[in-house]
């Protein structure tokens, strides 16, 4: 009989300053033991700072079919950029 | 989402993300693949795992076990890449086991001496990191990621192993001997680690256009005989091959066919050593049953007593 365990989502703080970014997922029986095989897969070369493990099936994901109703209404919003405003060369770093 | 959409998603050389809709053949070509990449890796830590004990110092069992233990990890990455593409890591590994998907023959080679620990570093994973560079701008972003990682990593490995040759092709003679007859041993496994010739790879072309292969089997072959022979000569030592020979015209060296009948034979997995390999393997995962048996029956206990 084998024993498979659940699947965990890994997101590592590369040091101090900056946000955990995923980096892949593990398997393991509880979350304890998830990050000691987080810490042992990702974080031998000094890569991190801290862990953070979730189970995969928390994840709630955005629809990659809704990425147009979802992200495309910003292209033509363009006031809502820097680079919309024209200024005059003497004050133009604003 | 949509064929035309994935169509147009690999023209622009965007990455196709897990959620993605994708062609069944792109799937099923990708989890065969990285499976079997997935594969090599943990079979590769037995024929070096088992000089760990037998390396000639402290510093070279260290540096053994490490590598070793990258391989475990580089099995890991890429059995999570596998699995965002819907085949659960149990199942890839169940296939393993009844030797229904297959890992590089290339570790179906044995290594009776120290030197081919350095060779194994120098030359296999010297051709693996050829191989494993353009994968990390694969179409398939988790494979691609996980590819990231594998190099930073592997570029040691191959440094260790050049390394151990250097030393010993500076030792004494017989050092210098035992390091010749390992690379007389690896320099044809591993001019075929890339495959059979362009000629002879009817998926290579489908492969390139899905952007899952960048380059071709003999232009990555090319790539690594023009890098190695010049750190052979710095070794002193000779490639067993008498057709090789700088083409001052082609600015490359020309060099002899490999034996593509043993490379057939190797892929069939004759001999006796794949079912040392996979008996090594099926050992490891059933005597470990126990251990995951048991942590996870802690785990429910401990899920049970904090719900209480």
């Amino acid at each position: 009989m084998s024993t498979v365990f659940p699947q965990w989502e890994v997101f590592v703080r590369a040091r101090r300053g900056l946000d955990h970014q995923h980096a892949g997922s593990v398997h393991a029986p509880d979350g304890e033991t998830a990050l000691r095989a987080a810490r042992d897969l990702f974080t031998r070369r000094q890569e991190g700072v801290s862990l953070w493990v979730v189970p995969s099936t928390e994840i709630v994901a955005s629809d990659p079919a809704d990425v147009d109703a979802l992200f495309g209404p910003a292209a033509d919003k363009a006031y809502r950029f820097p680079t919309n405003y024209d200024l005059p060369p003497d004050v133009d770093h604003m | 989402m949509s064929q035309e959409h994935f169509d147009a998603l690999i023209e622009a050389d965007e990455r196709i993300e897990p959620d993605d809709w994708m062609p069944d053949d792109y799937r099923n070509t990708l989890v065969r693949q990285i499976a079997q990449h997935a594969h090599s890796e943990i079979i590769g830590m037995q024929p070096e795992g088992e000089w760990i004990t037998r390396a000639p110092s402290l510093r070279r069992k260290a540096i053994l076990t490490a590598k070793v233990q990258d391989e475990a990890g580089h099995g890991l990455y890429l059995y999570g890449a596998a699995e965002s593409l819907g085949t659960p890591r149990a199942e890839l590994l169940d296939r393993l086991h009844a030797k229904t998907q297959k890992y590089s023959s290339i570790f179906n080679y044995p290594t009776p001496e120290w030197a081919d620990v350095g060779a194994i570093g120098w030359l296999v994973d010297g051709a693996a990191i050829m191989n494993q560079v353009p994968l990390c701008r694969c179409s398939y972003g988790p494979y691609g990621r996980a590819m990231v990682r594998i190099c930073k990593e592997e570029s040691f490995h191959q440094r260790q192993g050049y390394q151990i040759m250097l030393s010993l092709s500076q030792g004494t003679p017989e050092q210098h001997a035992m390091a010749q007859r390992a690379l007389d041993r690896w320099w044809w496994p591993s001019i075929m680690m890339f495959g059979p010739p362009d000629a002879d790879s009817p998926n290579t072309g489908r492969s390139m256009a899905w952007g899952i292969k960048r380059f071709t089997n003999d232009e990555l072959r090319q790539n690594f005989v023009d890098a190695t022979v010049p750190q052979a000569e710095l070794l002193g030592l000779t490639p067993p091959d008498d057709a090789l020979v700088w083409n001052a015209e082609r600015g490359h060296y020309d060099f002899g066919e490999p034996d593509w009948d043993e490379f057939a034979r190797m892929v069939r997995g004759e001999g006796e050593i794949p079912d040392l390999r996979i008996g090594v393997r099926r050992a490891a995962h059933d005597d470990g049953d126990w251990v995951r048996a048991a942590a996870a029956a802690y785990a429910d206990k401990q899920a049970a007593r904090s719900a209480a």
